[in-house]
């Protein structure tokens, strides 16, 4: 009987034990990830941004798991799959050299969704975030921005028989979905509508609530809107409202001017070599969207260092729309040729992956 | 097996009225089961397109890298929350009257907080207060402060359920205060407490799951993912339920057989905990087994 | 600090939210819970299993995943409630009705056996022995567990902000991300937080001296 009894707590006590061996287990994988650097690799100044995750061997990305389009994991394979993603490799290949297939590996995601894109920068936890990240003024506060890479407006979806609302003020007292910590509703504020704001915290369980006629719109970037509707089986639509511009770019920690330059010229670099065109037709192209000119690159004046929000909040809540960059204009030549330097360092053989 | 309070042995005319009621509540009950599956079917529930992907090894194998993911979270957290809870419930039964408050304040804070409100405070708030960290981390972190209060109080409830006789006896042998403690207290008032522990366990592995609020990968957020590519949320959301219901199962079986087994042998009583609601429940069974 | 008090009043909606949801839930859950425990201890097989089936489900299943599951998972079988208040109420309630059925049922068991023999000697019926006899004993000595489920309650009403009620979590959430000071707010938000489960505690041991019965 006494037998019994210890080995039962014995067991109980192993149980935990292993669990935590476990664990401990898995972390020894990543970190012999690092492989031998790829022999056409570009060389950095010691101490830049580049440099180190170079010598780590891995640029770590914040994006979206769940946005059809610009960023979706699919399950099946693990892989994800959207021009976010494919903005994020081009960007590896201007750090590591090579081809988009020979980064691939070099490349870690981490889900980042709109409320945590912030965090996820400040804490270091990624590299950098492209997440259909709208660049404003109040973001500039805590973080800095590459690109814009795109200019995204924003739009409303609603069901396909839903003929009442066609305006912005159409949505005065409806029920409106988006994401917490989204820049829609100071966009809505902007323009006085008072919606009744459900907060999810993700696009698709706004499209589901819609679909279960909880709300009556879900209002966000078009580009994601119209993921949910190719996902929807006709049951939504676009309302094609205009709400707001949203120029999306590429979230880096404040203050790291060198590695926003990189960035800056190697979305230059492949607006002139047509790879951004390329995966945009991959991907939002797909969904019926027109392949649109690239946007010009927006390289403000630094404000230097992470500052908080405290005092800024109220003036940047209409701050949606303020980087009015030159939304679609062909004005990239401009640039290109500073970076051409950049695009050949980065091997210009990195032809589209799949 | 019949309730021990409320019956004796049926006689010949209860028999027959409960072989009636039998009937009838099976049927009742067979009809709901019955409506619940035409409901399914009648919406498309029941096609096999909506379970087939999950049947499928490479969407088994991210379902069990999200119950690894889980496990790990728990486990990691279970350990420390254990080294923590000592430490205070130890804090609250000194001597030295400042730590017993600060034990007492620690303890108090973190059992009157939701666990949600940890998790967003140290994901959100940490970062800014320097703490740089991965995020499963910040579960673990919130995971590990909450249940050490709740582990601190069962630790004490454990050790002031010993009867007063024996520290006296410890002393009067000329122990100190710690090797009375650590010779002759904590051993017994550890065994009281495993099933409390167990119990705990069980409910901090069902709280890791709140780690879907933070996008930690862990096994309700792959249900989430896995539901929006398949357009099945139902399915994958159940399917993550069964997972779930499988390994809290386990350990709940393993803390009643304890308590069970600990009531036998020492006639002891259970360790109840005001906030640690598994706790108290597990009375029910073993009274039922003794 | 100032953050707190300008928008004190957020802190409020949210907390009278999480009361709204508590109360309410509890009450039902209370219902669900002496349900639960008379099929548990019922003589007849099918309600037992019924009630343990319940039990063992609703206990292993973590609260989010139910949460979820109902919200997001139920309206494409046909259950769907408009408000989501009310869906909140009724996840909250049918998981802590499970925990209130187990308790009520540990304290059936431990009213101890003369009582019912003693009921059934006076002629009593199986419903009128529970009722009148067994019952008011069990809710008693049940009186201190039901307190902790009652504040654990407090607690778990958070898992409402999954599915966008506004209480006082997802307002918290909602001002740490407007206004990026979270330890302020995260202050303020336990501090409403505390103000109902300390003196609920409270409350319970007071109760639990009450009615409490010596044995």
């Amino acid at each position: 009987m006494m037998r019994r009894r210890r080995w039962m707590i014995f067991s109980v006590l192993l149980l935990a034990v292993s669990l935590v061996a476990a664990g401990c287990g898995d972390d020894d994988e990543e970190a012999t990830d690092t492989t031998e650097p790829a022999p056409t690799q570009p060389s950095f100044e010691a101490g830049t941004t580049m440099a180190a995750i170079q010598s780590k061997g891995k640029l770590v990305v914040g994006t979206k798991f769940n946005q059809l389009g610009s960023g979706l994991k699919n399950p099946t394979t693990g892989e994800l799959e959207g021009f976010d993603i494919e903005i994020a490799k081009l960007m590896a290949v201007g750090i590591f050299g090579g081809t988009v297939d020979d980064v691939e590996s070099k490349i870690e995601f981490k889900e980042a969704v709109t409320a945590v894109r912030e965090a996820v920068i400040q804490s270091g936890e990624v590299d950098m975030v492209v997440a259909t990240y709208t660049i404003n003024d109040r973001r500039k506060q805590q973080v800095d921005f590459a690109g814009p890479y795109l200019i995204d407006g924003q739009d409303v979806m609603v069901k396909s028989d839903n003929n009442a609302i066609r305006t912005l003020t159409d949505l005065n007292g409806k029920k409106v979905c988006t994401g917490r910590g989204s820049t829609t509703p100071a966009n809505l504020e902007a323009k006085n509508i008072t919606a009744d704001l459900t907060l999810f915290e993700t696009y698709p369980e706004c499209a589901t609530a819609l679909r279960q006629d909880r709300v009556e719109a879900v209002v966000t970037d078009r580009g994601i809107l119209l993921g949910l509707v190719d996902q929807s089986d006709r049951q939504f639509k676009l309302a094609n409202i205009n709400v707001s511009e949203e120029p999306l770019g590429i979230g880096l920690k404040k203050g790291d001017d060198a590695f926003r330059e990189f960035l800056n010229d190697r979305l230059e670099a492949i607006f002139a070599s047509g790879q951004w065109a390329a995966a945009y037709e991959r991907t939002l192209g797909r969904l019926g969207l027109p392949t649109p000119e690239p946007p010009q690159v927006d390289r403000y004046a630094s404000t230097g260092t992470e500052t908080t929000l405290a005092a800024t909040t109220t003036t940047a809540a209409a701050g949606g729309t303020t980087t009015t960059a030159a939304g679609g204009t062909t004005t990239t030549v401009a640039g290109a040729t500073a970076t051409t330097v950049a695009a050949g360092r980065g091997g210009g053989a990195d032809h589209s992956g799949h | 097996m019949t309730a021990p309070v409320l019956a004796d042995a049926l006689g010949p005319r209860a028999r027959r009225r409960v072989r009636v009621a039998s009937i009838a509540a099976g049927l009742l009950v067979l009809a709901c089961l019955a409506v619940a599956v035409r409901r399914l079917s009648d919406r498309g529930q029941l096609e096999s397109d909506k379970w087939r992907p999950l049947t499928e090894w490479p969407v088994l194998k991210f379902y069990l890298g999200g119950l690894v993911n889980t496990l790990k979270a728990a486990a990691v957290a279970m350990v420390i929350a254990m080294a923590v809870g000592g430490v205070m419930a130890l804090a609250r039964l000194a001597r030295n009257a400042p730590q017993r408050w600060l034990a007492t304040l620690y303890v108090e804070f973190f059992r009157g907080l939701p666990l949600y409100l940890l998790i967003i405070f140290c994901w959100l708030g940490l970062p800014q207060l320097g703490a740089r960290l991965e995020t499963f981390w910040y579960l673990v972190i919130a995971l590990s402060v909450y249940n050490s209060s709740i582990l601190a109080e069962i630790f004490r409830a454990g050790i002031l359920s010993l009867d007063r006789g024996q520290s006296e006896a410890a002393y009067s042998v000329g122990l100190g205060y710690w090797q009375a403690m650590g010779l002759v207290v904590i051993p017994q008032a550890v065994r009281r407490m495993v099933p409390a522990i167990v119990s705990q366990l069980v409910t901090l592995l069902k709280d890791t799951s709140l780690g879907v609020v933070i996008f930690y990968e862990e096994l309700l957020r792959r249900a989430r993912i896995t539901g929006e590519f398949f357009h099945n949320p139902v399915h994958a959301v159940a399917m993550a339920a069964l997972f779930y219901i499988a390994v809290n199962s386990v350990l709940s079986a393993v803390a009643r057989r304890l308590e069970a087994r600990q009531r036998q042998r020492y006639g002891a009583g259970r360790i109840d905990v005001a906030g640690a609601e598994d706790v108290a429940l597990t009375q029910a069974e073993a009274t039922a087994k003794v | 600090m100032n953050v707190v008090f300008d928008n004190l009043d957020v802190f409020v909606a949210g907390m009278r939210t999480t009361v709204s949801l508590t109360l309410v839930s509890f009450a039902a859950a209370f219902v669900i819970g002496v349900v639960v425990a008379a099929f548990r201890v019922s003589p007849v097989p099918p309600l037992r299993a019924v009630g343990a089936f319940y039990v063992g489900t609703v206990r292993n299943t973590p609260l989010a995943l139910l949460m979820v599951l109902f919200f997001f998972g139920f309206p494409d079988v046909g259950i769907q409630f408009d408000s989501f208040w009310v869906s909140a109420v009724i996840v909250l309630s049918a998981y802590t009705g499970a925990f209130v059925g187990e308790t009520v049922r540990a304290g059936i068991n431990a009213v101890s056996r003369g009582q019912g023999e003693a009921a059934r000697a006076l002629g009593l019926t199986f419903p009128q022995t529970l009722r009148v006899v067994v019952l008011p004993q069990a809710l008693r000595t049940v009186a201190a567990p039901l307190g902790s489920i009652f504040i654990a309650l407090i607690k778990n009403s958070a898992l409402a902000a999954l599915i966008s009620v506004h209480e006082l979590v997802g307002n918290t959430e909602d001002l740490i991300t407007d206004f990026a000071q979270p330890i302020p707010i995260f202050l303020g938000a336990a501090v409403g937080y505390l103000i109902l489960t300390l003196p609920s505690g409270l409350m319970v041991n007071v109760i639990e001296r009450r009615v409490a019965i010596k044995r």
